[in-house]
């Protein structure tokens, strides 16, 4: 049986020409939402820029970063709007609980935005049955991670629904945040020659969720790192005004936030595989069940892309705040290949580092 | 981390690489690593980039999710959706497309699928749910099977009822003997799967040197132990010697693991045939449960179609595992067939070669791309 | 296939179900040890593969292969010369 097998060349044309055509545009081909969808990668980014971003569209929310920058009429001052959804499983969790993630998360999208964090809203749905001891403990953790972030929570609402509705608790907190001086930090604006920031280790929040959640036994002292970011960040924007872009690495990890860069400024970026810092537990954890530690959520770290010549002056400022001890360079913005991440892996080859697809569900054999 | 860091450092890696540029020089090889697992480490390090040219890696069929045709994963899929029933798999089963979705779909779907690390921890979901029928995905080569087989040894001694196994385990030297009977193929000689040799040992091997004059290096998993068995794969071509060695002697024996040996004997039985995607009937390549077992087989306690479904069109899977054409040379690679919307096992199976072409290859696709251009102006 | 990973045994729990807890970089996981029952003690290495112990790891071996890695550029020169001489078919 004759058969004509494609030449390398052709492959890539094709592949080329058909992620040109994708490029910034997400298909949904789904029928029914599945889990994917809200895991942050690939399935996340069609589902909301497939179908819902477009049915809203409009100029503030196409440009789809962490919060929405909001004018103000009459006035230079600009506003900064956010909000997200906790449904974390357990809800209690080594290092911390569903209610302070919800109140960090809003708290980190702000600041990633360049804007200092004031006001948070908090809107419970509560199922029946849920014991009120432990809502008492998720609220009074979020009110003292509100003080530490120095926000104060000005508006909420409750509402309860039947046995079997909601898993115990969702949580949802929406923030508003004031830029105190013009500055534009943006997925889009990361130039060739940009040096690659990550302020710590990397993989511990999902890993602990993980094991915390799954029938997985694995015994292991690993805490989440959910923290409020703004400090660190205020920190950082004061000692440079070089700072292109910055980005939590929630969902999806370091190679999801990465990739959004990428594809967002048409840029490529490498990072060094021996520069990426990780707990070895966290990295153990990984070995054990199969995981790359790039795709797995953090709740305390962040990417900060960064003029090169002001790399070092970054790096300081990061390192000086406790939050940030282990930061440190982990690669560059190159030219092309457009819209590529890779890795030089430690061995010295290298691999491409893609937005995580799915679940990370462990690879066992 | 110990007994892994120190296989992976970097400026090893480099010498040794030299060493291979050196002895490999003015020849060209082919050498298949069989094993899934090998074929994940080769592109997670970048391994090829640090290779000279003339040495080319064919990535073989031991991706035993890869080669389990769709008719067994829409068996295992009827058995998920039967009423009141717990299946349970290994995480890379569940987004592997079966005729009409995976398992992950019809999780979505509202059956009760989880995935497990180990196979005693579906008994274990079996003891905590005796009104539940509890089936555990065994999938793998020989390395999975000894686990598949304590645990039904297990569920025998404890008398645990609400419990089988859907057993698709599969057997590592029938297939590389049809590759090796494979009229298409040129190697030059193998890297042989380090964690079935385990089990199985070394001297399973020997035919491939004795009848087919093919020198095999068993290997381990780390960067440095695969390039390590690339070296002295040359070096026996070298010394015009055609042998089974052992690269690593750290976790492998001759004579293999004789305990392991000796629960799949009383457990399992070797299936007259077995379909392997792409590569069409293989005999005696797999295992099923014995009839001591049978209680515990869910072939025997479910209703399965048990049909042969033949690959979609498109898919070129067969040919990707035989090492025949590369993964780009598929016509669907990397446009209609991607780790997203995967049409063929080979792309969603992290280990499989299109999945790790399309992660990690692109790279130096794209690096031989501009060179191609470049060279044209 | 076969994702399997070196852990250390660090505690026997349960000498007739054959449990024996497994230390991987600070994780710490029970597993099943029957397959090197015989011949395991505590503080030896073994490869962990879906919840089970493999085979125990021979940390002689294990450094005479670094060793063997590590020397591959110096000493083996010699025998590289020696090599030349012969040719492939």
């Amino acid at each position: 049986m004759a058969q004509q097998f494609q030449t390398l060349d052709e492959a890539l044309e094709k592949i080329e020409k058909v992620r040109q055509a994708r490029q910034g545009k997400f298909y949904l081909k789904d029928k029914t939402i599945i889990l994917s969808h809200g895991s942050g990668g690939t399935a996340s980014h069609n589902l909301i820029e497939g179908m819902i971003g477009k049915i809203f569209s409009n100029p503030l929310l196409d440009q789809m970063d962490d919060s929405a920058i909001l004018p103000i009429n009459g006035s230079d001052a600009r506003l900064a709007f956010t909000t997200d959804s906790y449904v974390v499983s357990p809800i209690f969790f080594p290092g911390g609980n569903i209610g302070e993630l919800a109140v960090n998360g809003t708290v980190n999208d702000l600041a990633v935005s360049g804007a200092h964090p004031l006001w948070l809203s908090v809107g419970l749905i509560l199922e029946e049955g849920f014991a009120i001891a432990d809502l008492k403990q998720i609220i009074e953790s979020m009110q003292a991670a509100a003080e530490k972030a120095g926000v104060q929570i000005v508006t909420g609402d409750t509402k309860v629904v039947q046995r079997g509705s909601a898993d115990k608790i969702f949580i949802n907190t929406a923030g508003i945040g004031l830029f105190q001086f013009p500055i534009n930090l943006s997925s889009f604006n990361a130039q060739p020659g940009d040096k690659v920031l990550l302020s710590g280790p990397i993989g511990d929040h999902g890993i602990a969720v993980m094991l915390a959640r799954e029938a997985l036994e694995i015994e292991a002292d690993i805490q989440s790192d959910t923290a409020p970011l703004n400090g660190i960040i205020q920190n950082l924007l004061d000692a440079t005004k070089a700072i292109h872009c910055l980005k939590d690495a929630t969902r999806g990890g370091v190679a999801t936030v990465l990739n959004e860069i990428a594809l967002s400024s048409n840029v490529a970026i490498a990072v060094d595989e021996e520069t990426i810092p990780i707990r070895p537990e966290v990295n153990g954890a990984c070995e054990i069940l199969g995981l790359d530690p790039l795709t797995i959520a953090n709740e305390g770290r962040f990417i900060a892309i960064v003029a090169s010549e002001d790399a070092e002056t970054a790096l300081q400022a990061l390192q000086n705040n406790p939050q940030g001890s282990e930061a440190c360079i982990i690669g560059e913005v190159l030219e092309e290949p457009e819209g590529m991440v890779f890795l030089r892996t430690a061995l010295g080859g290298h691999r491409v580092l893609d937005m995580l697809v799915g679940d990370p569900l462990p690879r066992i054999c | 981390m110990k007994y892994i860091d120190e296989y992976r450092d970097g400026n090893v890696a480099q010498q040794l690489a030299t060493e291979i540029t050196k002895l490999s020089k003015g020849h060209s090889f082919k050498f298949m690593e069989v094993c899934g697992g090998h074929t994940h480490t080769i592109f997670k390090h970048g391994i090829e980039d640090i290779l000279p040219d003339n040495i080319e890696l064919i990535h073989g069929p031991g991706c035993p999710v890869c080669v389990l045709p769709m008719g067994r994963i829409d068996d295992a899929i009827a058995i998920a959706k039967t009423e009141g029933t717990i299946f349970t798999t290994f995480g890379d089963m569940m987004r592997v497309p079966g005729s009409e979705g995976s398992l992950l779909d019809i999780k979505a779907a509202g059956a009760d699928v989880r995935f497990i690390y180990s196979p005693l921890d579906a008994l274990k979901i079996a003891k905590q749910n005796p009104d539940r029928e509890v089936v555990f995905f065994a999938i793998g080569f020989e390395t999975t099977a000894p686990s598949t087989a304590v645990t039904l040894l297990q569920a025998q001694a404890e008398n645990i009822q609400n419990f089988s196994i859907f057993c698709n385990h599969v057997a590592v030297i029938p297939v590389i003997r049809a590759i090796l009977d494979s009229p298409d193929l040129q190697l030059e000689g193998f890297i042989g799967p380090g964690h079935v040799s385990i089990v199985i040992g070394l001297h399973v091997y020997e035919f491939i040197a004795r009848d087919y004059q093919k020198p095999v290096v068993i290997s381990g998993f780390e960067p440095l132990d695969i390039i390590q068995s690339i070296w002295m794969l040359l070096k026996q071509k070298k010394e015009g010697k055609v042998i089974v060695e052992n690269q690593y002697k750290r976790l492998v024996h001759p004579e293999g693991n004789l305990k392991s040996q000796e629960v799949m004997t009383q457990t399992l039985e070797i299936r007259p045939h077995f379909l392997w995607r792409g590569l069409g009937s293989i005999k005696h390549s797999a295992l099923k449960i014995n009839s001591d077992f049978a209680n515990w087989d869910a072939e025997e306690r479910f209703k399965v179609p048990g049909l042969q479904v033949p690959d979609p069109q498109a898919c070129q899977c067969g040919e990707v595992l035989k090492g025949v054409i590369k993964p780009w040379e598929c016509k669907v690679f990397g446009t209609a067939c991607t780790p997203e919307s995967p049409i063929g096992s080979c792309m969603v199976s992290p280990e499989g070669a299109c999945a790790a072409y399309f992660n990690y290859g692109r790279l130096s696709m794209a690096s031989q791309r501009r060179e191609l251009l470049a060279a044209e102006k | 296939m076969c994702l399997g990973i070196p852990g250390q045994i660090v505690e026997f729990i349960d000498d007739e179900k054959n449990i024996a807890k497994v230390d991987v970089s600070g994780i710490k996981r029970n597993i099943n040890v029957c397959l090197v029952k015989e011949d395991a003690s505590l503080g030896d290495w073994v490869l962990i593969h879906v919840g089970f112990a493999m085979s125990i790891l021979d940390e002689k071996e294990a450094q005479e292969t670094l060793k063997f890695l590590r020397e591959l550029d110096g000493s083996l020169e010699e025998e590289m010369k020696l090599l030349k001489q012969s040719d492939i078919n």
